[in-house]
């Protein structure tokens, strides 16, 4: 009964989201305020559908409802609870209808927060959320139903994919959601103004937190994923360039040049086209992941089970979303006129300088995730293409992008004197390059990558640092400077610790495979590592051999660390529980390998010295704040209020 | 001409997508195709003192799968390799490949066998000589032991009727 209602409410869905698409849009053209008027209870009635139908779903999970084909295939009895709670989204369906809810709460979000926007603008972005909703709705109805019952019943499930099965998998799809899908808000008031013909730069103002919050969403959710992936895949690696990470990575790149293309768009009103394209971009690349992941068409550890009828679902989805929003853009990119001028050396310069650079590493990201596919669709082999290739082509492309990252938010609009700018910054510089070269020179071995990643990490930290101290020098205290800042400086200052993290694991980590007998050690960066063998253990839902490996450091005891050599009870499938001491400046991870002999007191055993691993995470984290803290910024409203057209700015924030 | 730039390199990845929806990018052409089918003899599995070898095929055109108790792909195809038993002439033999737990017997009197033979490769070795990547895998051997045709993944009704049938009549079985 539960699922059917289910069902039934996300048919309710979208038939609102047809009524949300459909007459706010025809009332926007032909200025009918009642037509117009239907947009906000359509899209937040949509949103109370679609949590239902998620909710009855969620319900099922959680009482075992095996008759619930979805159910039986992704869930287990002795599933603890808080995975039958996000194995909900742990399917293809399940994932749709999370993708589905989230687009609701982004709409509902926009229909209150856009009090002070003009009636039209309000309705038109609605109606095209709508749309996006009505092709994901239509897509869950009719390819991909998340209640279909199996009948007769399952006596039990067939388990959620051990791998899914940690915490962090938890949080990660709901946060990666958030990004993706918030990106649509962006995508809607772009195209909002491209209908309307209104290409001034209040839209610019309008979109811009809301794309500082999406993509602040997608960068937690990006590191979440990594940080499962390290955690739980036991190669101890925490980025693999896997087509699935490519597809979030990509928007990512996308919408970091957008929220910088957007500053330049609403200060100065230039680079109007260019923002546009970039909004339609950084959605249709969420939406291109969304084609590979699901479609099958590239091979992908993250693939989800995969049907022709679906992948030809999206694409024709994609065309017309996509291919639809490029016409509309054609079209009207005639009457996006530039605003202020600027000269070669100028913030904006910088800026589009930033957003060329950031967009050719888009470029070689996508053409590595799709050569594979290319390749295969001229009938000339099959190739894949992996890490070597990325990082060949992807590091060196970020190098300008750093660099320029440390001068752009010290130089002037407009104007920037390339003489004044030399003396405010050759200390910054002369500090980072000796960086570079000494401090590789401490630590083992001397790579040329180390010296390029701790000179660029040093070099944003202190022209975060000179960003402060010259606004302190103006007159400004800290408690004065706007959130807008803080959240530049702290997003900036998270790439530089990232930076930082990167540069050190990528190059300092140690690891060792060895086998190991009970009583062994080995040694491994100053630590030893004893095996003191495995015993048996007995999970809600798997057994294990659980290892015991003594930690010690210069002959004292530090810590024991367990990992695991799990096999789940449903599925039989093997899985590495990795055990981790995660400190500040370094990790100390462990894997178990194979047993080794019959009595099994002989291990593969994997043993990592991962040092500053953990400042990826962190800096991530700082990107994170800072995105939230810009977006939260009192300008916005008091702005938007001063500037909106006509009309509006008398209804308040 | 410059706004159109967009749509235009839009519409040809739209191309390549669509032809890659009918593209396996899992499927990876086998070097033995064309080549003799590498030889084996291995126990059989419920009974160590049978064993089994290619070489005892010859003059048959046969069909081996590749399979595991702990793969769950092969379960949804056993379904299907149960009825092609009953219902074509083709033997088909099923290389339990590293059944670790040795579950492969019970499973298969609990469930029913479809298969003329289940050579056990415990080690997984005779899988490693065949390139196998992982479970189901189904190779097409001629009467001359050698080897025509690879599927990876899990068979369908039309994956059986679309690949596998033309390739067998058109090897006389």
């Amino acid at each position: 009964m539960i699922p059917e209602l289910g069902h039934f409410a996300l048919i309710v869905a979208l038939l609102l989201a047809l009524t949300q698409a459909i007459l706010p849009l025809i009332g926007a053209q032909r200025g009918n305020l009642t037509l117009m008027a239907v947009a906000r209870p359509a899209a937040q009635g949509q949103f109370v559908f679609s949590l239902l139908a998620f909710g009855c779903l969620a319900y099922s999970f959680m009482v075992n409802d095996f008759s619930v084909e979805n159910v039986a295939s992704n869930s287990f009895s002795q599933l603890p609870e808080i995975y039958r709670l996000t194995a909900t989204w742990g399917s293809h369906e399940g994932s749709l209808l999370l993708w589905v809810l989230i687009l609701g709460f982004w709409t509902t979000a926009v229909s209150v927060f856009s009090r002070h926007l003009p009636e039209d603008m309000v309705a038109r972005v609605l109606g095209v959320m709508g749309l996006i909703s009505v092709g994901f709705l239509a897509f869950l109805l009719t390819t991909s139903n998340p209640f279909d019952r199996l009948i007769p019943a399952a006596v039990d499930g067939r388990d959620m994919n051990p791998l899914l099965q940690d915490w962090g998998m938890i949080i990660h799809p709901p946060m990666l959601y958030m990004g993706y899908v918030g990106f649509a808000v962006a995508f809607a008031f772009a195209i909002a103004a491209l209908l309307s013909g209104r290409l001034d730069a209040a839209w610019a103002r309008w979109s811009r937190p809301w794309t500082t919050v999406a993509w602040a969403f997608l960068t937690l959710g990006i590191a979440l994923g990594s940080w499962w992936a390290y955690r739980e895949l036991g190669w101890g690696g925490w980025w693999f360039w896997d087509p699935t990470e490519n597809a979030s990575f990509m928007p990512w790149i996308a919408g970091t040049a957008l929220i910088h293309s957007l500053a330049v768009t609403e200060k100065r009103g230039a680079f109007k086209a260019w923002t546009v394209l970039l909004a339609l971009t950084a959605f249709s690349l969420s939406l291109l992941g969304t084609f590979l992941v699901r479609s099958g068409v590239l091979s992908s550890v993250h693939a989800f089970a995969t049907d022709p009828a679906r992948g030809a679902f999206i694409l024709g989805f994609l065309v017309l979303v996509i291919g639809g929003s490029l016409v509309l853009y054609a079209w009207r990119a005639p009457k996006m006129l530039s605003g202020g001028g600027f000269t070669w050396f100028s913030r904006e310069a910088l800026l589009l300088g930033n957003n060329v650079v950031l967009l050719a590493a888009l470029g070689s990201v996508l053409l590595g995730t799709l050569y594979p596919l290319l390749i295969d669709a001229l009938g000339m082999g099959k190739i894949s293409v992996g890490p070597p290739y990325f990082n060949a082509v992807f590091v060196p492309l970020m190098a300008p992008a750093l660099f320029l990252m440390g001068v752009g938010p010290l130089a002037r609009w407009k104007e920037a004197s390339l003489p004044d700018m030399v003396s405010r910054l050759k200390w910054a510089l002369a500090i980072s390059v000796a960086t570079g070269i000494l401090l590789p020179l401490t630590l083992d071995g001397f790579k040329p990558w180390a010296v390029f990643g701790f000179a660029m990490a040093t070099w944003i930290f202190l022209t975060v640092v000179i960003g402060f101290r010259e606004r302190l020098k103006n007159g400004a205290r800290l408690s004065s400077l706007t959130r807008s800042f803080w959240g530049m400086q702290l997003a900036h200052l998270g790439m530089a610790v990232g930076v930082a993290g990167i540069t050190v694991v990528a190059n300092y980590q140690v690891e060792r495979d060895v086998r190991m007998n009970i009583g062994d050690h080995t040694e491994l960066a100053g630590y030893t590592f004893t095996f003191r063998g495995t015993t048996e253990h007995q999970g809600p839902n798997y057994r294990a051999a659980r290892g015991t490996v003594e930690v010690s450091k210069n002959g004292k005891k530090l810590y024991e660390l367990h990992p695991e050599k799990r096999i789940y009870n449903a599925s039989g499938m093997p899985m590495t529980e990795a055990s981790i001491q995660p400190a500040l400046f370094d990790d100390i991870y462990v894997a178990l390998g194979e047993p080794l002999d019959e009595a099994a007191q002989t291990w593969a055993v994997r043993v990592f010295h991962k040092p500053f691993i953990n400042w990826l995470w962190i800096g991530a984290l700082f990107m994170v704040i800072g995105g939230f803290l810009a977006a939260s910024d009192r300008r916005y409203r008091i702005a938007v209020k001063a500037t909106a057209p006509t009309g509006a700015a008398t209804q308040g924030a | 001409m410059k706004r159109w730039i967009p749509l235009i390199v839009f519409l040809v990845l739209v191309g390549f997508f669509a032809k890659g929806l009918f593209l396996n990018p899992r499927e990876v052409p086998s070097p033995f195709i064309g080549k003799s089918a590498p030889a084996f003899t291995l126990p059989v599995v419920g009974d160590a003192n049978t064993s089994f070898s290619p070489a005892d095929m010859k003059g048959k055109v046969w069909v081996m799968n590749v399979w595991a108790p702990w793969c769950v792909s092969c379960r949804q195809e056993h379904g299907l390799l149960m009825a092609l038993a009953q219902s074509q002439p083709v033997p088909i033999v099923g290389l339990n490949w590293k059944d670790k737990d040795r579950e492969a017997a019970q499973l298969l009197s609990d469930q029913g066998s479809p298969y003329f033979a289940v050579p056990d490769d415990l080690s997984g070795k005779v899988g490693i000589d065949y390139g196998v990547t992982g479970t189901p895998e189904t190779y097409v051997i001629d009467k001359g032991g050698i080897v025509r045709m690879k599927h990876v993944g899990p068979i369908s009704p039309d994956i059986w009727k679309e690949k596998f049938e033309p390739k067998l009549k058109e090897l006389g079985a």
